[in-house]
């Protein structure tokens, strides 16, 4: 039975790691085309630094990720720490408003983004994907706030109140650190969420401006252009080490907290 | 713990995002589907959805939705038991390596699919190298199928656990205690308390499966089209956005029934958070 189960985590995963496999390995291929091995060869990452384009997306992707997950954030925040105070049944109605973007399809939030900012004659671009991520990410950020903070006692609250701090006070001090994990979760969630979109991003963008999946599509018909498998390997060994270390730290921390 | 003016201040910036970002935008997808080019009410461009082969469309994308999310489901429940099983330091690790391919811009994974699935690509090679026959596998509804489970088993998987993860072990020790073996503990016990994991796990395969365009004019060849990408195509070829528009709305209409379902089972749920 415990060889059965090995057996099947190992199917899966190697289900999950195949296509990331042959992408590291076309990384390395010599040849510009996809399932042609003609030998290694570094070059693609050589070539990948004088990409203007390619730098061009990754700082796009980058930049609406951090700005979307941050703005997202603090609205997010904001809105958890006024549906804490409603009734449940109004607490109810609002969390189904604010996950009408996650349960919606992308393709019919991304087309009616799309017919919003025409509408409004802003000129699709730059600030029409950020608003269209904002609106995806709210949301995510809710779900992941929410819960702590309904967790969270609000006694500790009310005594920094009682011992005379102003409730803008009260709510850094001691509201704010005890949701850290749960920003911080929300934040990243949010930043993944923005530079993995396609489909919102597809509908929302204007000729001109690209993001790295958005680049991606446009090379699909004549080919990939290598470069971009170099660049996401190095994302994916880059986030691997991450989370390595993440997991590593935690182990230590546990440890760390089992001995006091 | 503010008071009602504080509240209501603060639920402010929502209510006017929410009316900009959500309300504003389904009002105009709605508008556009249901007038025509002079801006009169008419229902013409809905009832293309019976013309031009679309409704074949439709069926196909609800049907390789359904397959996709029911493999989903088969592939998650026993993957998320073990993990649930192996509690203590490695679940971490290992629930971690089921993350990051997450972090694999999914379009190239896909991607990577041709090269293993196509007439010349990885597989055939191995079957070649054993005198075997080569498979017809890129550009069929397998393919697609398969894309959409590789895309979309994370959002089945990590609620699922969730729910997992929560069940009392003491209940299942109960079962076991009563007499019950692992089948009985699992139709009976495990099933019915992971259920809102699972429901919730359904929609998030659903939805995304039903509405793509880009896994189906990867794995599929431009041939075969899901409704995803008719749609697509009206905008971005066609520029006919009425037509876009009315097609939207009728998926609109499954994912509200998707939507009202979900509620509806998930409602025993939400109190339990609460």
């Amino acid at each position: 039975m415990n060889y059965l189960k090995k057996v099947y985590l190992a199917t899966i995963f190697l289900f999950l790691y195949a296509p990331i496999g042959v992408l590291i390995a076309q990384s390395f291929n010599a040849s510009r085309y996809r399932g042609h091995w003609t030998g290694v060869t570094l070059d693609w990452y050589e070539k990948l630094f004088d990409d203007t384009r390619i730098a061009e997306a990754l700082s796009n992707t980058l930049s609406i990720g951090l700005l979307s997950a941050i703005i997202a954030t603090i609205l997010g925040l904001i809105t958890c720490m006024a549906m804490k105070d409603l009734t449940r049944k109004w607490r109810a109605t609002f969390m189904s408003i604010t996950n009408v973007p996650i349960l919606n399809a992308d393709i019919v939030t991304g087309i009616s983004l799309m017919l919003l900012f025409m509408g409004m004659g802003l000129k699709l671009g730059y600030v029409s994907i950020l608003l269209a991520h904002i609106v995806f990410n709210v949301p995510y950020v809710i779900l992941c706030i929410m819960p702590q903070l309904m967790a969270l006692d609000k006694s500790f609250y009310e005594a920094a109140l009682d011992l005379g701090a102003s409730p803008f006070k009260a709510f850094t001090s001691v509201i704010l650190p005890e949701l850290r994990p749960s920003i911080f979760a929300g934040f990243l969630l949010a930043f993944t969420m923005s530079a993995d979109d396609f489909i919102i991003t597809h509908f929302t963008k204007g000729a001109g401006v690209d993001t790295l999946t958005t680049a991606i599509y446009a090379q699909l018909k004549l080919g990939i252009h290598p470069e971009m498998y170099a660049l996401s390997t190095l994302v994916f060994f880059f986030v691997l080490i991450f989370v390595l270390l993440f997991a590593i730290n935690r182990r230590k921390l546990k440890k760390y907290e089992e001995v006091f | 713990m503010f008071n009602h003016g504080t509240r209501n201040l603060l639920l402010t910036p929502f209510l006017i995002w929410a009316g900009l970002f959500i309300f504003i935008p389904l009002v105009c997808i709605v508008w556009y589907g249901i007038t025509d080019y002079d801006e009169n009410f008419s229902l013409i461009n809905m009832g293309l959805i019976f013309e031009r082969g679309y409704l074949d469309a439709l069926k196909l994308s609800i049907w390789l939705a359904l397959i996709s999310t029911v493999i989903c489901l088969l592939l998650s429940y026993p993957l998320c038991l073990i993990l649930t099983e192996r509690q203590r330091d490695n679940s971490t690790i290992i629930s971690l390596l089921f993350i990051l391919p997450l972090w694999m811009n999914s379009l190239l994974s896909t991607m990577a699919w041709q090269t293993i699935l196509e007439g010349n690509g990885i597989i055939n090679q191995i079957l070649r190298l054993f005198g075997l026959p080569a498979l017809q596998m890129i550009n069929t509804e397998g393919a697609i199928v398969l894309g959409m489970v590789y895309n979309f088993l994370p959002y089945m998987v990590l609620p699922l656990y969730i729910t997992l993860t929560k069940i009392d072990k003491r209940i299942l020790e109960a079962a076991r205690d009563l007499g019950a073996n692992s089948w009985q503990t699992f139709v009976r016990v495990i099933l019915p308390l992971s259920l809102p994991g699972a429901i919730s796990g359904i929609t998030m395969v659903f939805i995304p499966a039903l509405t793509t365009f880009v896994i189906s004019a990867l794995l599929g060849g431009g041939k075969l089209l899901l409704i995803g990408n008719i749609i697509e195509q009206e905008f971005t070829f066609q520029y006919d956005w009425h037509v876009g528009c009315a097609l939207s709305v009728i998926l609109m209409i499954f994912i509200v029934l998707n939507m009202i379902l979900t509620t509806y089972f998930d409602k025993s749920h939400e109190e339990e958070d609460f």
